[in-house]
């Protein structure tokens, strides 16, 4: 048996298939992938990511210890509640996890992936000796991300009931990638779909309740299968198949993640994050690419893309997340793809599959943003 | 809970297949099956004309979250396929022993049949 979120009983509840994902007993789906990834996309869905591991940081250096631990700037969080995504780099600029840093007013919460769990609180820990800060895991906080079209206005009802100012939420601090505390609730406008909605951070205890709430509202129980074709679709990347610590993060579509400027703060990594910057101007580092595949089948991690360029040079890429896209109706994957050399074009690319070489179309990652198709 | 049809033979690796009165054989995959894979998406669907052996591969069926191969349950020629599961793979989801039976083959080794498994035999693998 696995470990258990607060809202295990409600999974089953609801009829959850259940699967081992990082030691935890999780919901892979309820019903069907495909009416859950549809619910999300056209009213609302709620996900238990309650398995992320939140990381609270008090101390008088706790922002410049961050600064010095993220590849992205955390002094760019101007005010409580706003949020950024950041890679954690090795010294090698290898990504060690990816996650999300929020200000709070006593400090940052960072929500990272429960697969990395020990390696990253490893590499926290001793990345923290000899700073003035205090790193807490908060296991007494239970994770709901309530995402679609309909999303805000049910969890904006739900507040008004619980006599929460709707209103500060609606037009003050609740920008998108921002949050606020209200009471013993943390609501963060982020999330892993490309739909708008919140991700709720509250005590285990009030979970199952605010669950019941939800669903009697409409809303959806969505499970880990729709939560990877949604990011998928939406073009987020995933740990440990997208990125991990043999890549550099401008080889994952997360060069807009590095915070370069100011030149002279020293964050883990730099040196030879510096050193791929250029190789990869001169284009001698792979590329992530979107793959669209408009021919019937499904795209699958591990495939074999096969690049022609316009020197006639041949050279292989590989999918690192594929799936079929149930909102457009294709195949869809993220594809770590090689570059020309000076820069030769890309004029063909198609994927090994069983064998065929079936076109397909690189396009920016990303496919779906707010129900609607976003790539030419 | 999974529907076992007691008139269907069943293969190991969770084809169903039905004897029809001409001596040609129907097949398909179980509802086990289909409800393991989920969301079925996509079929590369069998050659018609082909002659196959027993245990060869002759089709993929391609669900969001996995593909899986399906193999002939006996040797014989493929006579006829169901074409309609090109546009609509899912009717393999809905009606997995009747609108989506996958092709027809023509046995070449009747006796192959007898090797194969029955409702409570195969319901009891799948538990």
């Amino acid at each position: 048996m696995g470990m258990r979120t607060a809202l295990f009983d409600k999974h089953v509840e609801a009829g959850a298939r259940l699967v081992d994902f990082g030691g935890w007993d999780m919901p892979i789906q309820y019903d069907s992938l495909i009416n859950e990834h549809h619910a999300v996309r056209q009213h609302a869905g709620v996900f238990d990511v309650s398995h992320m591991t939140i990381v609270d940081i008090k101390g008088t250096q706790a922002e410049s210890w961050l600064r010095y631990l993220l590849a992205n700037d955390v002094a760019r969080l101007k005010e409580v509640g706003d949020a950024l995504y950041s890679a954690m780099l090795t010294e090698q600029a290898g990504v060690i996890d990816d996650l999300i840093a929020y200000r709070m007013a006593w400090g940052f919460r960072l929500v990272v992936n429960c697969g990395t769990r020990e390696k990253d609180l490893a590499w926290m820990n001793k990345q923290a000796a000899g700073y003035d800060v205090e790193l807490t895991e908060r296991q007494d906080l239970a994770i709901l991300a309530v995402q679609g079209p309909a999303a805000m206005h049910i969890v904006m009802d739900l507040l008004n009931s619980k006599g929460a100012s709707a209103e500060a939420v609606q037009t003050g601090s609740l920008k998108n990638f921002s949050g606020a505390e209200f009471g013993s609730w943390f609501i963060a406008r982020t999330g892993y779909t490309g739909e708008n909605g919140v991700e709720i951070m509250l005590p285990n205890s009030e979970a199952p309740g605010i669950w019941d709430e939800l669903l009697a509202a409409g809303v959806k129980p969505i499970g880990l299968g729709a939560r990877d074709t949604l990011r998928l679709e939406a073009g987020m990347n995933l740990y440990g198949h997208d990125m991990d610590e043999s890549v550099s993060p401008l080889s994952a579509n997360m060069g807009w993640t590095i915070a370069w400027e100011p030149a002279d703060r020293n964050f883990i990594g730099r040196s030879v994050l510096e050193n791929q910057r250029e190789a990869f101007k001169r284009g001698e580092l792979p590329v992530l690419s979107g793959l669209v595949m408009e021919e019937r089948g499904v795209l699958r991690e591990g495939l074999r893309v096969q690049c022609t360029f316009a020197d006639g040079a041949i050279k292989d890429g590989v999918i690192t997340s594929g799936t079929f896209s149930p909102t457009l109706k294709h195949g869809i994957a993220l594809a770590r793809i090689p570059v020309g050399s000076q820069n030769a074009a890309l004029t063909r690319c198609e994927v090994d599959i069983r064998g065929k070489l079936i076109p397909v179309r690189p396009v920016k990652p990303g496919f779906v943003r707010l129900g609607k198709k976003v790539f030419e | 809970m999974s529907d076992f049809p007691d008139d269907l033979k069943y293969a190991a690796t969770h084809e169903w297949l039905r004897l029809e009165e001409d001596g040609t054989v129907t097949m398909g995959i179980s509802d086990h099956a289909q409800e393991l894979l989920g969301d079925i998406v996509f079929i590369e669907l069998p050659e018609e004309g082909k002659v196959v052996d027993a245990k060869q591969e002759i089709s993929v069926v391609e669900s969001v979250k996995a593909a899986s191969d399906i193999y002939a349950p006996i040797s014989g020629e493929i006579i006829a396929v169901n074409e309609d599961l090109a546009d609509a793979p899912e009717t393999v989801n809905s009606a997995p022993y009747t609108d989506g039976w996958i092709c027809r083959i023509l046995p070449s080794n009747p006796a192959e049949l007898e090797e194969l498994l029955d409702a409570d035999t195969y319901a009891g693998m799948c538990e």
